[in-house]
């Protein structure tokens, strides 16, 4: 089926749009991390300062890769750390909802799982949000995470494109300073005025605990309430993806019409897309961050289109007895929201996948496997396509190392990507990169669906509850965060393996990828000529595109050919798990 | 005088290259052909002796393979004898499937290690011949008293001195220190004219230990210890026994070793996933599909594309020093060359006769003609074809008018040239005097006050870095030859060709600027220095390699050898100082330094070789995963046979066949990996745009080709 003409103007004005603006924001976010005057300045100067001064940070002074490396794990240990104590002791702490929607203090092996979760950028929710945490937790604990989590990406696929274009230089520029700027002029701005468009749709800002209401039939309902908007702007902006309710961006009071809807996907984009422009610019050249905006748009926009055609089916394995009875014009709705729509829906899991968000306004167990197949994919593509906020960056670059490296040797020089010569060193470190994701991916699920524990996962049987398991590691690993739902995750097995796997997903990422800045900062720039390899222009996009899908079907084919492609084959049959 | 013997040299040079390409195979063993029966029969054993698993340890890809053909091997005799045998639903269990599964697989390590021993071979043949040279040979060493004592040329050292005489191979390499002979230096170079050899000319006064003294006698220096000559080196490099792997191959091993671990962990995580399906998967079939996924073609010819390389270079009679010098040049992107003997002849040829006001062209161009006819040096002969070209043009009616001279005017005698006139030419018959001089020589012999012209004329010659040369018939001056460095035919195309391949070229010189700029002009190349300095070269190298270019050239004397050091490629010339060649990290056999264009071109085919055949390999995969997987599951999820686009026929059928393909594809570019993929200047993106459909489409496409053709045979003639 071809999506509809609606669902089509819908994915096509969000790109564009998002498109559009990657320049003028790449512009500022490139001033913004060179340390140059912007028009927030006058506002965010002093408290940027204000910022150094209590962290007791040289602004001028800047790192080698070891203590940038070791900068971002210091960080983001004492952040797991102090959200796990806080989760542990809510109660005791303010702002803890009563009455009927009180929370207790989170166990042991959720709120470890939770504090990696969103430390490492994958929100990755094994509870329900609105009866498990207070409000506290979620604004002062998750929140400032979604802010930390993103900058801290930001700052490292800054760090690494410094190492790309500097020139014999031995530091990679100050974390501490990088995440500052990040957090103070990039995100903090954009996140206020996405809250307030979303307050403008009807998404709910209150402190009252719940609402208590009467449905027709007479009883009396209780829905719990919170201070929902600030925390949406900032899931989708950061690409974090946890949602103040367990349903997510499906929830009304979190997502309410089909331009919230926009302005959600909107905001997940648009720091992708122009931090390739920020690059770009850095480079010296603005057409190579173009070329990697366009694998980008060209990889998303395949999958927008194959998730919401998929969607628009009406389901084959409903036996026809049954069909003739119910109207499937609609495509297949199950677990969908009925204000969204098959196509709608179809475009937000391909976007909210395709970046490391993991947002959900639909349930993805419950899309037609290949509908499914197009979100798993995306993660198992290492989350760069456009990828998480920074991390989309890191990713691609890496990649793109890779394929430089394999396909440059083809134009007689050997390999180099923006004038730096790739030797072993950077090979090593962007096949530990690729190793990490496989592993963790790979490992967990195998483990998974060897041991009991991992098996009481799953809801459904055969290749649909492969596909779960499969998710869900795949998910972490790629600090996602979304769900295929089906699979249990609030277990002690899950919780644990699924935490090790979202810091394998991020830790185990990030030291390789500074180590790479770290070295091609160190080396000279040869000088571009017209028998030095193209890392602009179509052929290259083609073959960079190549690569990120070759070597991510190569390596996923055989889990995937048992999850979604055996289940939508065995859908067509009308077989169900 | 010198310099025609440098021209007769080069001719005979030639002449003996052609015979030696004319008689491959007979005596000189570097030029046999890559498929020559003796080296293909040759390769069979050191093949063998290749597998073993400590040498094959280097090769981490193909270190799998033979563990998993091993493994493959132990399951077979176990389920032969009854051991063990296969779990109900299991998919390739019989021993007639794992028999041949077990044989391809070794045969994948055995072509790969072929692959190697064939692109080795000729480098031992050559290495055998080098060493038969390299025998004990007797030398008289001069005591320091300045007796003689005779010693074996193993006992020579460092600044010992021996006198060779005529006849007598020459113990070990040195300079000449006394003495003028002409030295034999064929086992080197190939050359059968002998070389002349004269100390203190820096250039010439270099020979190296093994060649023949074939007149006369000299006196050498000793320069090198036995063990560490020329030769020794040669030996060492020709056959490969120090071959280190390049920096480029060290990474691209790094990047097939973790892709193997990858694969690894796909195919080994599929154990629990089947049983988890319900699907028992046998070692054997997951053997097979590993070995199918990790780049078993790059992995087995990696280094067979190196050694070749490498052997290409040498059949240049280029001796690089390390794989890496060969890397380098293809990446080079500036290539500084001098002018005099690379860019020009470096002997002064006629460019322009130009007739002064008043006299015909004819009469200048038949009085040009006269003075030279019985000029043998190299400019009397330009002079001579310059002439007869002109007047062909200019009376194109007659073809052989030009050759007669004007009536009533045979030569009576001949004028030859003296330090003292400075003028040649002929008496005719009728007691006219013909001469050509230099321009204050003529002009005192005049009747007349010179015309203005001629001198205006001489001057603007000069002033280009030509030398004019003034004629007279009589008292009369007629004309002004015009003698200059004439750039070598054809210089000009190549030049362009490099601006093509994004490669700038640069002429030094030591000629004043407004000549080097009209030579560079010339010659088509695309900056110069002139008035330059070997610091200068330096300086220059320098300011190159900071601006991020790499940076290439050649050089043969002595104050060449720090610039050469410099310079990223540095070609030295086999006629160089000894200590040039030590800098360099190439020498060239032949001293021909317009042959760094050709090393430029060999790199850039090596590396090209290599990443077309990598990018093969890894495309090949996506075929091989469609023939494997749906064979897999046959019995757990029939369904997925609609994976099998191939129309593969039975599951065992699909997965020999995928294995087989995986191992004749390796023997199958052996050719390509030995000879190297066809190269031809073009800019980066247009080699990329050609490779990539060839070797990266093509290589997605061909084993779905080769997979299917293998499974309608092997299922023709029932193998599986």
């Amino acid at each position: 089926m071809f999506p509809s003409p609606l669902g089509l103007l819908q994915a096509v004005s969000l790109f564009a749009v998002a498109i559009l603006l990657a320049r003028p924001l790449g512009s500022y976010m490139r001033k913004v991390m060179e340390g140059e005057r912007v028009f927030l300045s006058p506002i965010l100067r002093p408290v940027e300062r204000g910022v150094y001064k209590v962290m007791r940070v040289d602004e001028t002074v800047e790192q080698r890769w070891p203590a940038y490396a070791v900068s971002v794990i210091v960080f983001s240990f004492v952040c797991i750390l102090a959200l796990y104590l806080q989760q542990r002791l809510q109660t005791y702490l303010p702002l803890s909802q009563t009455g009927a929607s009180g929370v207790g203090n989170v166990n042991p092996d959720l709120a470890y799982n939770t504090a990696v979760s969103f430390d490492t950028n994958t929100n990755w929710q094994n509870y329900l949000g609105e009866t498990t945490m207070t409000y506290l937790t979620q604004m002062a604990g998750l929140a400032v995470r979604n802010f930390v989590s993103a900058a801290t990406g930001i700052a490292i696929a800054i760090a690494l494109t410094r190492g790309l274009v500097r020139r014999s230089s031995t530091t990679i520029g100050n974390f501490w300073v990088d995440l500052t700027r990040s957090t103070l002029y990039i995100l903090l701005p954009i996140a206020f005025v996405g809250a307030l468009v979303l307050v403008s749709q009807g998404v709910i800002q209150t402190f009252a605990s719940s609402l208590t209401v009467h449905t027709l039939s007479g009883a009396a309902q209780t829905i719990p309430l919170g201070p929902v908007a600030s925390q949406e702007a900032i899931k989708e902006l950061g690409t974090n993806g946890g949602g103040f309710f367990n349903a997510n961006s499906a929830h009304p009071f979190e997502n309410p019409t089909t331009l919230s809807n926009w302005v959600e996907m909107l905001l997940i984009l648009v720091i992708p897309f122009a931090l390739t422009n920020t690059f770009g610019r850095m480079a010296g050249n603005a057409r190579q961050g173009w070329a990697l905006l366009a694998v980008m748009v060209v990889v998303l926009s395949v999958g927008s289109f194959v998730a919401m055609s998929s969607e628009e089916r009406s389901n084959p394995s409903i036996p026809a007895a049954v069909a003739a009875n119910i109207d499937q014009s609609a495509g297949n709705m199950e677990g969908k929201e009925v204000r969204f729509g098959p196509d709608t829906s179809g475009l937000f899991a391909t976007v909210t996948t395709g970046t490391s968000t993991g947002a959900v306004d639909s349930m993805h167990d419950s899309f037609l496997p290949v509908g499914g197949l197009v979100p798993l994919f995306n993660i198992e593509l290492g989350e760069i396509t456009p990828g998480g906020v920074g991390a989309g960056l890191y990713g691609i670059l890496t990649f793109a190392i890779i394929a430089v490296f394999i396909a440059g040797l083809m134009v007689g020089r050997t390999p180099e990507f923006l004038g730096k010569k790739i030797e072993a060193y950077e090979m090593k470190m962007a096949m530990l990169v690729v190793l990490f994701l496989a592993f963790s991916i790979l490992f967990f699920t195998a483990l998974a669906t060897a041991t009991a524990a991992g098996k009481a996962g799953p809801l459904n049987s055969g290749p649909h509850g492969f596909s779960e398991i499969l998710y869900a590691f795949s998910s972490q690993t790629g600090n996602n965060g979304s769900a295929f739902a089906g699979l249990t995750g609030n277990t002690l097995f899950y919780n644990v393996t699924g935490a090790f796997a979202m810091m394998l997903g991020r830790y185990a990422m990030i030291v390789p990828i500074l180590a790479i800045a770290g070295s091609m900062a160190g080396k000279r720039r040869v000088a571009p000529s017209i028998g030095t390899f193209p890392t602009t222009g179509p052929i290259w996009v083609g073959l960079l595109i190549g690569v990120i899908v070759i070597v991510g079907a190569l390596t996923f084919f055989p889990a995937l050919a048992l999850g979604p492609i055996v289940d939508q084959l065995l859908n067509n049959a009308g077989r169900l798990f | 005088m010198a310099l025609s013997i440098v021209d007769t040299a080069r001719g005979t040079r030639r002449v003996a290259r052609e015979e030696r390409q004319a008689q491959a195979g007979s005596g000189a063993p570097r030029n046999r052909g890559i498929f020559d029966p003796k080296l293909l029969r040759g390769a069979l054993g050191p093949a063998v002796r290749k597998m073993h698993p400590l040498s094959l340890a280097r090769n981490p890809v193909m270190f799998v393979v033979e563990v998993t053909a091993a493994l493959v091997t132990v399951i077979l005799a176990s389920d032969f004898i009854g051991v063990t045998k296969a779990a109900t639903g299991e998919v390739g269990r019989g021993t007639g499937f794992e028999f041949q599964i077990a044989i391809w697989l070794w045969f994948t390590v055995y072509f790969a290690t072929y692959a190697e021993a064939l692109a080795e071979a000729r480098g031992k043949a050559q290495a055998a011949t080098l060493r038969k040279t390299r025998s004990e040979t007797a030398a008289h060493r001069r005591r320091d008293d300045g007796t003689m004592e005779e010693v074996g040329s193993s006992a020579l050292r460092c600044g010992d001195v021996v006198v060779v005489r005529e006849g007598e191979v020459i113990p070990g390499d040195g300079d000449v220190i006394e003495g003028i002979a002409y030295v034999n230096e064929a086992v080197i170079t190939g050359e059968s004219a002998p070389v002349l050899k004269e100390p203190g000319t820096d250039i010439r006064s270099s020979v190296t230990g093994g060649t023949t003294v074939t007149s006369d006698a000299l006196t050498i220096s000793i320069t090198a210890n036995p063990g560490e000559t020329f030769l020794d080196r040669m030996i060492a490099l020709v056959e490969g026994a120090k071959r280190q792997r390049t920096p480029n191959e060290i990474a691209l091993s790094i990047l097939l070793s973790g892709l193997t671990i990858v694969f690894l962990l796909a195919t080994a995580t599929l154990r629990p996933f089947g049983l988890y399906a319900n699907a028992p998967l046998g070692i054997v079939v997951l053997v097979a599909l590993l070995v199918c996924l990790i780049p078993t073609t790059i992995g087995g010819l990696l280094s067979a594309i190196g050694i070749a390389g490498m052997d290409r270079v040498a059949r240049f009679n280029v001796l690089a020093m390390s794989g890496r010098a060969v890397e380098a040049a293809g990446d080079v992107d500036v290539i500084l060359l001098d002018k005099t003997g690379t860019i020009t002849f470096g002997n002064r040829l006629a460019s322009r006769i130009v007739a002064l006001p008043g006299v015909t062209e004819r009469a200048a161009l038949d009085a040009a003609l006269l003075t030279s006819l019985e000029d043998e040096t190299p400019e009397g002969r330009s002079i001579v074809e310059l002439a007869r070209m002109r007047l062909a043009e200019i009376a194109p009616d007659g073809p052989s008018a030009p050759a007669a001279p004007a009536p009533g005017s045979d030569v009576a005698s001949v004028v030859p040239f003296s330090a003292e006139s400075r003028t040649s030419g002929v008496i005719l018959e009728d007691g006219t005097v013909v001469l050509k001089g230099a321009v204050d020589a003529i002009v005192a012999a005049l009747d007349t006050a010179a015309p203005a012209e001629l001198q205006t004329l001489s001057d603007e010659i000069a002033s280009l870095g030509a030398t004019p040369l003034a004629i007279r018939r009589n008292g009369k001056p007629l004309g002004v030859i015009e003698l200059k460095d004439t750039v070598k035919p054809g210089l000009k195309e190549r030049f362009a060709e490099l601006r093509r391949m994004g490669i700038r070229t640069v002429m030094v010189t030591g000629d004043n600027p407004l000549t080097a700029k009209t030579i560079a002009a010339e010659a088509g190349v695309d900056d110069f220095m002139a008035q330059a300095k070997p610091e200068d070269k330096i300086a220059r190298i320098r300011a190159e390699q900071a601006d991020g270019h790499l940076v290439a050239m050649t050089g043969d004397g002595t104050n060449d050898a720090p610039a050469v050091a410099q310079a990223d490629v540095g070609l030295a010339m086999n006629s160089g100082t000894s200590a040039c060649k030590e800098a360099a990290n190439m020498v060239d056999l032949d001293s021909d330094p317009t042959k760094l264009i050709e090393v430029i071109a060999i790199g850039k085919q090596l590396l090209i070789t290599r990443g077309a055949i990598t990018t093969f390999s890894i495309a090949n995969d996506v075929a091989k995963y469609f023939a494997i997987l749906p064979a897999m599951f046959v019995v757990a999820y029939p369904e997925l046979n609609s994976l099998n686009v191939m129309g593969l026929a039975r599951p065992e059928s699909a997965i020999l066949s995928a294995v087989i393909f995986n191992a004749l594809v390796i023997i199958a570019l052996v050719p390509l990996s030995l000879r190297g993929v066809a190269y031809r200047a073009a800019p980066a993106a247009e080699l990329l745009r050609r490779n990539l459909l060839i070797y990266g489409v093509g290589g997605i496409i061909a084993p779905f080709i080769g997979i299917k053709a293998i499974d309608v045979l092997i299922t023709a003639i029932h193998l599986a």
